[in-house]
């Protein structure tokens, strides 16, 4: 038994905040179990995610630098992953549940024949085995699930974990492998990365601001965005905006779009269909702010404003620029 | 060459999902729909159906109730439909389901192109479209949002396809197993005459026999993980407070103080 493996997803040398997450909830079952906490770190350029690792409580990295990693694709990472899962037999492996994540366990847990609890928001260990909160029916319930096995996987929902604290002067062993597959086995190219700047990732954010049918159309968002800007906040919207060509669908939220799960959801001018709900029902704070009283948003939130959204917007940017200056 | 489209029916997007006194799940009276995010699966299949001249197959793993998301297939342009279930798939954890639906694409043969959803709704994941393409050996690519280009003669493809930082384009060979997004076609939906004609299908269903597989491989019992126990969501505490003031600025100032308070800001 080789304890905890906690696979770090990273994109061109940086971490994923999903990652540390799962990193974190790692650590505390690998002390549960008395068991050594090992980061896998794959991909190229990767020195300073490697030390970070440490950083963020890895008692051991496993790390594969190549060309071949450059560019996430299941193939190679998968093969490597299998091989040191074989060679290492760890009980218990880990990941953020990314896009990355999600389907590298996936891969990996069906290879091994092995139990996957996936996207949960709880884990713990009950009788040395891994049970998990899996929420359901795009999140309108909870199921409890357990895993039986010698090697469990499970992927953890961003933001449902805390990252551990950082300690720079953690440090530790790492063990360098080989890939598995050399760039002829790869039957999947990379052709090209258009990478989109400057906005939040909704998976990540602490705040979003996000709006629905109520800004009118593509210019109404402009106080939103001035919103979400003075916040440092991630824009979503609703799917009837994006239906309507309003915003590109990267923004949409809810049970075709993102899941989101932020300290704080402001609502503007979104009714808050149960579809739109599904996707970010689980803040910790909601705030909605429409013209109609009765909208079913008020249903779910904490805090309300019933008004113009063109009114109350501009005065809450304001506001906020005074009490906090500009975070964007 | 044939596309196969995998697909379930789910409750309709709009019910009040939740858990009843006996700890079960429930929907009331809402009907089953094809869940959702087939409709772009499905659609693409008949759009690339319609351009290059291949058969088109929808798959469903689950009992009975799953016939209805097949017709809904057929009604929309799917050639034939085949249902997998045997006494015993209850229950079946993901790895169980995505072990019946690779062996029954191995069964249609001649299989170029596995088209999923982004995910399935119901059972809230996506592992199984990369358990499929693992159990198959074939490649997998999820999150695709184009088809840039396939050529089915030289078995090759282009797709972009959406990750947290951006758009990725990518060339694969085929045979290939894709989980495509919303915005990658507007969904077709069926005409009443076709509903009618697809009502009368008769639509084979396939065990684990049919497959050629171990039954404990698909079975709820030969299964590793199992689901103890379902519980509604915690209800929020208390009801919203809506803040009230002389204008908009003093709603704003009010409304900061809170969120202060809150520790959200």
């Amino acid at each position: 038994m080789s304890g905890v493996f906690v696979f770090i997803d990273q994109f061109g040398g940086s971490a994923l905040p999903a990652a540390w997450e799962s990193l974190g909830a790692g650590r505390r079952l690998a002390d549960t179990l008395g068991v050594p906490l090992t980061a896998l770190i794959f991909g190229q350029n990767i020195s300073a995610v490697t030390q970070e690792a440490f950083y963020y409580s890895a008692d051991r990295v496993i790390a594969c630098d190549d060309s071949t990693l450059a560019d996430f694709r299941l193939e190679p990472y998968v093969a490597l992953l299998d091989k040191v899962i074989t060679e290492q037999q760890p009980t218990i492996v880990l990941a953020g549940a990314t896009t990355r994540g999600r389907e590298l366990i996936a891969a990996a847990a069906a290879d091994a024949n092995a139990a996957l609890l996936p996207d949960v928001i709880e884990i713990s260990l009950e009788n040395g085995t891994l049970k998990a909160t899996h929420p359901i029916y795009a999140g309108k319930v909870l199921s409890t699930i357990t895993a039986t096995g010698s090697t469990q996987f499970a992927t953890l929902r961003n933001r449902a974990f805390p990252a551990p604290a950082v300690d720079s002067t953690r440090t530790g062993e790492t063990i360098t492998v080989s890939p598995v597959l050399t760039e002829d086995q790869i039957l999947t190219k990379v052709d090209g990365l258009e990478q989109t700047k400057g906005e939040a990732n909704l998976g990540d954010a602490r705040i979003v601001v996000s709006a629905g049918r109520g800004v009118g159309g593509p210019d109404g968002f402009k106080p939103v965005r001035e919103l979400a800007d003075v916040l440092g906040a991630a824009l979503g919207a609703s799917r009837a905006t994006v239906d309507a060509g309003w915003i590109p669908y990267a923004h949409q939220v809810g049970q075709t779009g993102r899941t989101v799960s932020p300290d704080l959801y402001i609502a503007v001018g979104i009714s808050g269909a149960i579809q739109h709900q599904a996707g970010m029902r689980t803040a910790k704070v909601i705030v909605a702010i429409n013209k109609d009283p009765d909208a079913p948003i008020f249903k779910l939130a904490q805090y309300g404003i019933v008004g113009d959204l063109f009114k109350v917007l501009p005065a809450l940017t304001q506001t906020l620029r005074e009490k906090l200056g500009s975070r964007s | 060459m044939q596309i196969v489209v995998v697909t379930k029916s789910t409750p309709d997007t709009a019910a009040k999902v939740e858990v009843n006194a006996s700890g079960a799940v429930t929907w009331g009276d809402a009907q089953m729909v094809i869940n959702p995010w087939d409709e772009y699966s499905v659609t693409e299949a008949v759009l690339l159906k319609e351009a290059h001249k291949v058969k088109t197959t929808i798959l469903s793993v689950g009992a009975e109730a799953h016939t209805d998301a097949l017709k809904q297939g057929l009604a929309i342009g799917i050639d034939e439909a085949v249902r997998v279930w045997e006494t015993g798939m209850e229950g079946q954890d993901t790895l169980s389901y995505a072990n019946a639906v690779a062996a029954a694409i191995r069964k249609l043969g001649d299989v170029g192109l596995v088209i999923f959803g982004r995910e399935l709704v119901d059972v809230a994941t996506d592992a199984h479209i990369f358990m499929v393409a693992r159990k198959l050996g074939w490649p997998v690519l999820g999150s695709v949002a184009k088809i840039a280009a396939i050529d089915f003669a030289a078995q090759t493809i282009r797709v972009e396809r959406m990750i947290e930082e951006g758009k990725v384009t990518l060339t694969s060979k085929l045979p290939l197993v894709i989980s495509v997004l919303k915005g990658i076609n507007e969904p077709r939906y069926p005409s009443f005459i076709n509903i009618r004609k697809a009502s009368k299908a008769t639509i084979p269903a396939w065990g684990s026999a049919d497959l050629g597989i171990d039954p404990n491989a698909v079975s709820g019992a030969g299964s590793h993980v199992h689901t103890t126990g379902y519980q509604n969501l915690p209800v929020r505490q208390g009801a919203v407070q809506i803040i009230d003031g002389a204008n908009e600025t003093e709603k704003a100032q009010k409304l900061v103080a809170r969120l202060i308070e809150e520790k959200v800001l």
